[in-house]
């Protein structure tokens, strides 16, 4: 969205999910929002606030805490000519719904040989750094990014997360959409008129020609924040924000990496074994003859992510770090 | 409500045509076996031989667009909704003309245009498919029902109880049959299932029956009973069928002394057996001779013959087949 000449507002994060929903809700009346406290209370985050006063407790429906229930009730609905929204209020408890997602959602169209649709949202948050401890900051995009038939999400501004969202509404298959809890207030330009975006489409936030960073989700914050420091040391910094994990654009990844010959990964699942691992490939396999430097990773510990702030800060990458690989990369020591 | 055989009304089509789909069943299925016995058929199959009533019982007392969805143990509720041999029998042996073009296989077969939202190989699996069917037909204002399946070996499943949970809060219309065969896999029931299974959906306020599974007659009229409920905005219900599984948990469970006699398997299929049961009734009620069902049985074993020679001849998927249907 960075080259927009459309008319456009401030929303934050919270606010540019909530217009999507609101437009896809009033759009199509097979839209329906279900999950813990999704209506009176628009969740604890807040951010569906005020969308049960227009579409009314049928269509904003305050479930049980039964992640996998409504998970499997959302399948079904949606294999019935519905388009669920499904609110898992932590990322960590996609652990409850992994049956539904991963062995109903997810084969469902290619087991009835594409015969059966499962058009189901399914949004939920990731991110550490609130203070949360283990089981309420964990970011587990890899988990449901490994599963073919799933398409993933990883909004990074307000811009993203509407358009996206909306197109999430809208697509027959079954979408995960990972918000980072953190990012909800803040801010960026959404265009006023009606908009879409689609998946598979990386953005450049930032052109640079030294070093490109990959970063998914708030990482992208962190990794313009350390493009800034990078630019006073002389180093020019390209982030590119890949946006949807499934469908992934291998191409513009690439593309930056060949041009730029050095490149960082930075995603907030843990290291290993995760989203930054298949970034880190896809440059490795395609770009390899083009780099002039290993590719690096930036990840959250492999440790759960602790209570203690002076603990948990140490778990996620920060602006410095990147910096700091960014120099190493670029042999300024 | 009662559940007693002598109440139940019914045509004496859909009695004859019981008869016919539970027939069909059966020699499927004895197919299947020999399939897998012969080593013609891929991978394995749940057999459904013994508790074929519940299946035609169920579905009989459904229309073609109320929704149904199946377990591992499949076969007999893909066909008594209404699928087509040939293209059950081209599904199992993985062949491109069958119900999935062979991507689903036994435990997965879909039959969209009779209402099947298919098998499932997760135990409870799809119990929450069902509940949402049922809640999509609510909210759609359709008057759809929908029916899931499930073996009592599900009552272990914590899903099943979420979504009664869900069913029972929103007056959803689903019935929920679950089929007693007596075995968790090589378990008996019983050493898997505390308490009393109706006290489990009656906790949630869902109206709950249990009826004699290998009786036709009597799963047929509990169920048009559930049906017409459901249909008519009165919520869930739930049928205890109590049957029997004749052969093992899968085709190559043969030799099953060490869980079960063959002194009660053979009481089973003497005293108990759902085709022979209601066969003798149609009888005594003069609504078909011997000679009726003896052709009867002539045409379901010609039908299954030229599906099982369709399938055999069928051909196989292009291995290019393989990449296509992971998104829609």
């Amino acid at each position: 969205m960075s080259t927009l000449s459309v008319a456009t507002r401030t929303l934050t994060f919270a606010q540019a999910v909530n217009e999507a929903l609101a437009e896809e809700l009033r759009r199509d009346e097979s839209v329906f929002v279900i999950g813990e406290d999704v209506a009176e209370a628009g969740t604890p985050f807040k951010v569906l606030a005020g969308l049960v006063g227009e579409f009314g407790t049928q269509r904003m429906i305050d479930s049980p805490i039964s992640e996998a229930g409504i998970t499997g009730l959302a399948v079904g609905a949606a294999m019935t000519g519905m388009r669920p929204v499904v609110d898992i209020m932590f990322g960590d408890f996609l652990t409850l719904v992994m049956d539904q997602l991963a062995n109903q959602a997810a084969k469902t169209h290619y087991m009835s040989g594409g015969k059966l649709k499962v058009p189901l949202t399914l949004r939920t948050t990731m991110g550490a750094t609130r203070r949360s401890a283990a089981q309420h900051s964990q970011s587990l995009h890899a988990w449901v990014a490994h599963i073919p038939g799933l398409k993933v999400v990883l909004p990074s501004t307000p811009a993203d997360a509407k358009g996206l969202l909306k197109s999430a509404i809208r697509d027959d298959n079954p979408v995960v959409f990972i918000e980072d809890k953190m990012d909800y207030a803040i801010k960026g330009e959404v265009p006023v008129d009606e908009y879409t975006l689609p998946f598979g489409v990386a953005d450049v936030k930032r052109s640079g020609d030294d070093v490109t960073i990959v970063a998914t989700s708030s990482m992208v914050r962190v990794a313009l924040a350390a493009a800034d420091e990078l630019e006073a040391d002389g180093i020019s910094a390209e982030v590119i924000d890949p946006r949807t994990l499934v469908p992934l654009d291998r191409d513009a990844i690439t593309r930056s990496a060949e041009k730029t010959g050095r490149a960082i990964v930075v995603d907030e699942g843990h290291r290993s074994y995760g989203a930054s691992a298949e970034l880190a490939a896809v440059i490795a396999d395609r770009a390899f003859y083009s780099l002039d430097a290993p590719v690096r990773r930036l990840g959250a510990m492999d440790v759960p992510i602790p209570f203690s702030p002076p603990l948990e800060d140490e778990t996620v990458p920060t602006p410095q770090a990147v910096a700091a690989a960014a120099r190493e990369l670029c042999g300024h020591h | 409500m009662t559940a007693t055989e002598s109440t139940v009304h019914m045509s004496a089509d859909v009695a004859v045509g019981m008869y016919r789909r539970m027939r069909l069943i059966r020699l499927f299925e004895e197919q299947a076996n020999e399939l897998y016995r012969t080593a013609k058929m891929p991978g394995l199959a749940h057999l459904y031989i013994g508790e074929e009533a519940v299946a035609v019982g169920v579905c009989s007392a459904l229309r073609r667009d109320d929704w149904i969805t199946s377990t591992h143990r499949g076969h007999g509720h893909c066909l008594a909704k209404g699928a087509d041999v040939a293209r059950m029998f081209a599904e199992l042996l993985g062949k491109e003309a069958g119900y999935c073009s062979g991507k689903g296989g036994s435990m997965h077969i879909a039959d969209h245009e009779h209402g099947n939202l298919g098998a499932n190989a997760i135990v409870g699996g799809s119990t929450g498919i069902a509940t949402g069917a049922a809640f999509s037909a609510q909210r759609r204002g359709t008057d759809q029902v929908a029916v899931c399946f499930f073996g009592e070996g599900a009552l272990g499943q914590g899903l099943l109880y979420e979504v009664m949970n869900m069913a029972a809060l929103w007056t959803l219309p689903v019935v929920y049959v679950c089929e007693n065969n007596q075995y968790n896999e090589y378990t008996h029931y019983l050493e898997a299932t505390a308490g009393e299974i109706l006290a489990r959906p009656r906790a949630f306020g869902i109206e709950s029956y249990e009826v004699d599974g290998q009786s036709a007659r009597a799963v047929y009229g509990m169920t048009s009973q559930l049906v017409e409920r459901a249909r008519c905005g009165d919520g869930p219900a739930f049928l205890l069928c109590n049957t029997y599984r004749y052969l093992g948990h899968h085709v190559g469970d043969v030799d099953r002394a060490y869980y079960r006699s063959k002194n009660e398997e053979a009481l089973w299929r003497a005293e108990r057996d759902p085709l022979e049961l209601h066969g003798a009734w149609l009888q005594e009620q003069n609504i078909a001779t011997a000679d009726a069902l003896a052709a009867i049985d002539a045409e379901a074993r010609e039908e299954v013959a030229v599906g099982l020679d369709f399938a055999l001849a069928a051909p196989f998927p292009d291995p290019s087949r393989v990449t296509e249907d992971v998104y829609a």
